[in-house]
């Protein structure tokens, strides 16, 4: 019991990450009818958006300290962070430690500003191409974008902690009775793990509880219509192409502290977020949530090691095997509608 | 001549003469020059063009014909590599059989995936073939260890049985690749005044089986089946309307694709034993898509040319450092030459793939018809508005 427990709580930082890639997907795909192929490298840029703010706040000086030398004897060169000395030694230390959560708030910017000028620069003249087509200038995209950042970050991962206090595990056990330290848990996955689905959630009651998100479903059901009523969808649209490029970036920027980003970490959700979009159905924001979540809890029971036992190798293959399967049986995924992307 | 019409036999002939000649006309450079770097005409680069050249011809036939996007082509590719280099270590290390193999092998393998992924279409199928590739892949590495050597990569080694050949050559090594005892490494060089041609067994061989190759897939453009498969693309609906199952013939243009990437696959295990499981990454499907689009999808020539682009400009770019770089832009004034060469100094070296991605989204979005249309377009700007108004005047509207 304990251990399934653990294994829910394990598929859970994976899955909300599945999700909330998945669910910029689908909305990408529900309003503009594009694939897009470098939803992957926005999540990674996000990530990266963490680097460079931790970077931005580290960046110090050099003064020597006559008082204290080094094993050669000279005097000492002590770095300090220019907002220890802006600030206050104290205030200082506990801004760079929260750089992450701070982050966020220079991710939100940035990755409507990207996700804005990718719709008006590029993806806008794919709308009439064929699907192939749109693929493969995003898959292009995705290229560029990642080499751009290995170029400047490097190719090795890039450690970015998250702050102290969410260091350490949380023991899940206590609570619902088990012995201590059966079932422990990060606090900065749990952290994710709300994170998620605070914008998740923040998400569906944009689109359902605003005018702006009602006009953006209706144009979803059915764009022409809802340009001969007189309003601007395409503007909408651009819009909620910037709001899917944040979702993926805010991702990016939690996960972070989880796994250290390198400039590759895009293309491998990409190929899982894809999976996790058909098998939700294509065009679904529930399907895409609640297959996310599904296939990360189903991946960690994989990697359990009595199931490894049994069958060697599932937890490489549990999320292709899980796709073809629900592809074969059901066609449309677990919650597409029809009449979407069936050609 | 060999069934074709006269077109057919003349783009034949040219490419046929354009391959065996290859290490002259990759080779214009005197040695020593400071152009030579641009050369080519190696043995080992050249077996890459051909065998990347056939692996897109059978991309091509899949993609270009029926319009199936497939991102898991990789995987045929690594399949083949792995069971020509099984061969090698089981039975001789003559290429014949191991071709043989590695083409039966990825057929079957193809014939499977095939027959789930082609149930869906469009995007579906993408992704289907994107997931199988993965799955092999990733089984490569952790389960199937015992067959493929997982990260080390599968190699030739002193202990392999090799029924019919020996294990070790007389003086302790491992024996090299042949062809009835033609060895695939072995070279001649040629000195022509400052230029030196290299001619290789390997890339002769590999030249021979990419030209074959070629021809079959011009007789399957031509054919009636190639006629369906085209068919299958400008509208499935359509097809089916008729009474007509289509999934027969999309099925055997898969497997006769996924064969040709098996047998691209062999023929590099052939020209070095050895295999690894990064032959099926995702990442070098999307690179056999790039060949075939950048050449122009469904022509014949197309592909042939994307692949020989790529796999030249890799080799060159990657070459190029920033001293070269900055040798090359030394004419310019200070300032304007550091600067230029900060900038260019993205596109070249380990940027090679920067490059690669500009140049991907640059054909797709204006030259989504690849090389073959940019020449068509050239051609037809010089030979002038004349022949395009006459064009203009014996156009008639197809009955919709």
């Amino acid at each position: 019991m304990d251990a399934i427990i653990l294994q829910i709580l394990n598929g859970l930082d994976k899955g909300s990450a599945y999700a909330l890639i998945a669910l910029g997907l689908t909305l990408i795909f529900g309003t503009l009818g594009v694939v897009n192929f470098a939803h992957g490298a926005l999540f990674m840029i996000g990530a990266f958006c963490a680097v460079t703010v931790q970077r931005f706040l580290t960046l110090s000086f050099e003064t020597v300290d006559p008082t204290r030398t080094d094993f050669l004897g000279n005097p000492m060169k002590v770095k300090t962070p220019y907002v220890e000395a802006w600030f206050g030694a104290d205030t200082g230390a506990a801004i760079i430690n929260w750089s992450v959560p701070l982050a966020i708030l220079f991710a939100i910017p940035i990755m409507l500003l990207i996700g804005y000028a990718m719709e008006r620069g590029l993806i806008k003249h794919f709308y009439k191409r064929p699907h192939a087509d749109q693929i493969l200038v995003t898959f292009g995209l995705a290229i560029v974008l990642q080499e751009l950042v290995k170029h400047y970050y490097g190719a090795n991962p890039i450690q970015t902690p998250a702050p102290d206090i969410f260091r350490g595990s949380f023991d899940f056990g206590t609570i619902l009775g088990f012995d201590p330290n059966v079932i422990i848990y990060p606090y900065w996955r749990l952290v994710y793990f709300g994170f998620a689905a605070i914008v998740i959630a923040g998400v569906f009651s944009f689109l359902q509880f605003t005018t702006f998100g009602m006009v953006v479903r209706a144009g979803m059901a059915d764009r022409e219509t809802v340009g001969l009523l007189g309003i601007d969808i395409d503007r909408r649209f651009t819009i909620m192409f910037g709001l899917a490029a944040a979702v993926a970036g805010l991702a990016g920027v939690m996960y972070a502290p989880i796994n250290a980003p390198n400039y590759h970490m895009g293309m491998d959700f990409l190929v899982l977020s894809f999976v996790v979009v058909v098998v939700g159905g294509m065009g679904s924001l529930p399907g895409a949530v609640l297959a996310g979540f599904m296939l990360g809890i189903l991946e960690s029971f994989a990697s359990m090691n009595q199931i490894k036992a049994i069958f060697p190798g599932i937890d490489q293959i549990i999320i292709y095997l899980v796709a073809i399967l629900i592809l074969l049986t059901r066609p449309r995924g677990l919650m597409g509608r029809k009449g979407v992307m069936e050609d | 001549m060999f069934g074709l019409d006269k077109k057919d036999t003349t783009l034949l002939i040219v490419v046929a003469l354009m391959v065996l000649l290859a290490p002259f006309i990759l080779n214009p450079f005197p040695e020593g020059s400071a152009m030579a770097q641009f050369n080519a005409g190696y043995p080992d680069l050249m077996q890459r063009f051909v065998i990347f050249g056939i692996f897109a011809i059978g991309f091509n036939i899949l993609f270009g014909l029926t319009g199936y996007l497939s991102f898991g082509h990789a995987a045929f590719l690594g399949v083949g590599s792995y069971s020509a280099v099984w061969m090698f270590k089981l039975l001789s290390m003559n290429i014949i059989p191991a071709i043989v193999l590695s083409i039966l092998v990825s057929g079957i393998f193809a014939a499977v995936i095939g027959f789930v992924s082609l149930r869906r279409s469009g995007i579906y199928f993408s992704i289907l073939t994107l997931a199988f590739a993965q799955m092999s892949y990733n089984l490569a590495y952790s389960v199937l260890t015992p067959i493929t050597n997982g990260e080390t990569g599968l190699q030739l080694s002193l202990n392999d049985p090799r029924i019919l050949g020996s294990s070790a050559t007389a003086d302790g090594s491992i024996p090299v690749t042949s062809l009835f005892g033609l060895e695939m490494r072995a070279a001649e060089q040629i000195q022509i005044g400052p230029w030196a041609f290299q001619f290789s067994v390997g890339f002769y061989t590999c030249a021979i089986i990419m030209l074959i190759a070629f021809y079959l897939s011009i007789r399957i453009f031509r054919s009636p089946f190639g006629l369906m498969l085209r068919a299958v693309k400008s509208n499935q609906q359509r097809m089916n309307y008729t009474g007509l199952n289509t999934r027969p013939y999309t099925l055997t243009a898969f497997i006769i694709s996924g064969m040709y990437a098996g047998l691209a696959g062999g023929l590099l295990a052939c020209m070095d034993p050895l295999a690894g499981a990064e032959r099926m990454q995702w990442t070098a499907s999307g690179e056999v898509v790039l060949m075939t689009i950048l050449g122009g999808a469904g022509t014949l020539i197309g592909p042939v040319l994307g692949a020989g682009f790529i796999k030249y400009f890799e080799n060159i770019f990657s070459k190029i450092n920033e001293s070269t770089l900055d040798g090359w832009f030394s004419f310019l004034p200070d300032g304007l030459q550091h600067a230029v060469v900060w900038v260019a100094d993205h596109f070249v070296g380990s940027g090679w793939h920067l490059t690669l991605g500009i140049l991907f989204m640059l054909v797709v979005i204006f030259l989504p018809g690849g090389l073959v249309e940019g020449g068509q377009r050239i051609y037809a700007w010089i030979s002038g508005s004349k022949r395009k108004a006459k064009a203009a005047e014996t156009k008639t509207e197809p009955a919709e």
